[in-house]
């Protein structure tokens, strides 16, 4: 299974907020969901995959080539979305495509049609009048008709409604049928699109804690639920981040089988959601500091 | 083939649609050969991931219920009656062994049990 994507001790500093040390792969033919908190990071990997930001250090490959050569070639291959609005907020909707339209050799007109009939863009409409939601949708619109091998989104579904969110499911699960293409999004929503995620990204901090399959986290992680009698020095070391109230507490653990070892019989132990995952490890970083 | 997918139970989905299409076999509703959905058009339909898909199918084909050709799909395999029905006995076996579970909690002797069995076995058959 090869990477459309390959980023090697990829480096990149603002000031005070420093993306570290990033390797990762992203396959291609699957879903990768990038997560993590606000100011995590995801943003500027996106941007630096893209060819927006250069990093101060390290490597980024797309289809198995150097980013810097063939750049148009490459971008070509990408479609991009993203939450924040890239088009001329003068043109209507029509004249904005045309103005994109020549830069793809594989512009596809019909398919563009379509979905604008399908997310009901109006095509006199001017950019700047759209709605959030509306300006994401003529963004994938556009990411979808001029045949990408690779979607990348950055918080697609931060301004959709959940019907449409839903429908964009479909969209997605729809683009990747043919085992060729490949999907990148952002999201500091966990609940919605982890659904039809393969693999999962976090990062925290502007480091990756995991990147890993998603089928495998809910054997490598347990959620832990008890009384606080069972926290002394040597257990609450085997957390990544704990939550305590007056009636108990909240634990994650990174090693599944050992905390089921030492809990099974005393405390509840379940598979904690994605959105737990970010959470326990956010808050235990977050102590640590 | 119906499948449904609760967010809810707990059971991992990989496993729900191992349950679920492993009784559809069972039970003859697929027969030997039917062909399954491809696993990205089943993880479409279900609005799942590719992987989730894939992992039930190969938990499917290491039971010896389907069969999986490269380029061509997977397929309910042509397994011999016997197998089967051995399969089915197993079912059987664990949904008995839960019975007999709970007739002791409840502190139902096995005489009373068994009388229960015949009941409900003999109204079932007229």
């Amino acid at each position: 299974m090869s990477d459309c994507i390959r980023l090697e001790h990829v480096h990149k500093s603002y000031g005070s907020f420093a993306v570290q040390d990033i390797s990762l792969g992203i396959k291609e033919g699957y879903i990768t969901g990038l997560i993590g908190p606000n100011g995590a990071g995801k943003t500027t990997l996106i941007q630096m995959i893209m060819g927006m930001v250069r990093p101060d250090r390290g490597d980024i490959q797309l289809f198995g080539g150097q980013n810097k050569e063939q750049e148009s070639a490459v971008k070509e291959r990408i479609g991009y979305v993203s939450d924040e609005n890239i088009y001329y907020e003068q043109l209507t909707v029509k004249q904005m495509k045309k103005v994109i339209a020549p830069f793809y050799s594989r512009w596809d007109e019909d398919t563009y049609v379509k979905y604008q009939e399908l997310f009901r863009l109006s095509p006199g409409k001017k950019i700047k009048d759209l709605s959030k939601g509306m300006k994401i949708k003529f963004s994938l619109a556009i990411a979808l008709s001029h045949g990408a091998d690779l979607l990348i989104m950055d918080e697609p579904t931060s301004g959709l409604d959940p019907v449409f969110r839903r429908e964009l499911l479909d969209l997605l699960t729809e683009h990747i049928q043919d085992e060729k293409k490949s999907i990148l999004f952002s999201t500091h929503n966990t609940t919605d699109l982890d659904r039809i995620a393969d693999y999962i990204v976090f990062v925290n901090d502007g480091r990756v804690v995991f990147s890993e399959m998603k089928e495998a986290l809910a054997e490598k992680y347990l959620l832990v639920k008890g009384g606080k009698e069972l926290l002394d020095r040597d257990t609450r070391r085997l957390f990544v981040g704990i939550r305590e109230s007056a009636h108990g507490f909240e634990g994650l653990m990174g090693n599944r089988a050992e905390g089921e070892r030492y809990f099974k019989d005393t405390a509840i132990c379940e598979t904690p959601t994605l959105e737990e995952i970010m959470y326990f490890s956010v808050k235990g970083s977050d102590l640590r500091v | 083939m119906n499948i449904l997918i609760s967010s809810t139970s707990g059971e991992p989905i990989y496993a729900q649609i191992v349950t679920q299409v492993r009784q559809l076999i069972l039970q003859g509703e697929l027969g030997a050969g039917t062909p399954l959905p491809s696993i990205r058009q089943l993880a479409k339909e279900l609005q799942i991931s590719v992987i989730t898909t894939k992992r039930a199918y190969e938990e499917l084909e290491r039971e010896g219920l389907i069969n999986s050709i490269v380029g061509k799909g997977s397929f309910v395999s042509g397994a011999d009656q016997e197998f089967i029905k051995e399969q089915r006995l197993r079912i059987l076996e664990m949904k008995l062994k839960e019975v007999s579970e709970e007739s002791r909690q409840l502190g139902l002797s096995y005489a009373e049990l068994a009388e229960m069995l015949k009941l409900i076995y003999e109204e079932e058959q007229e």
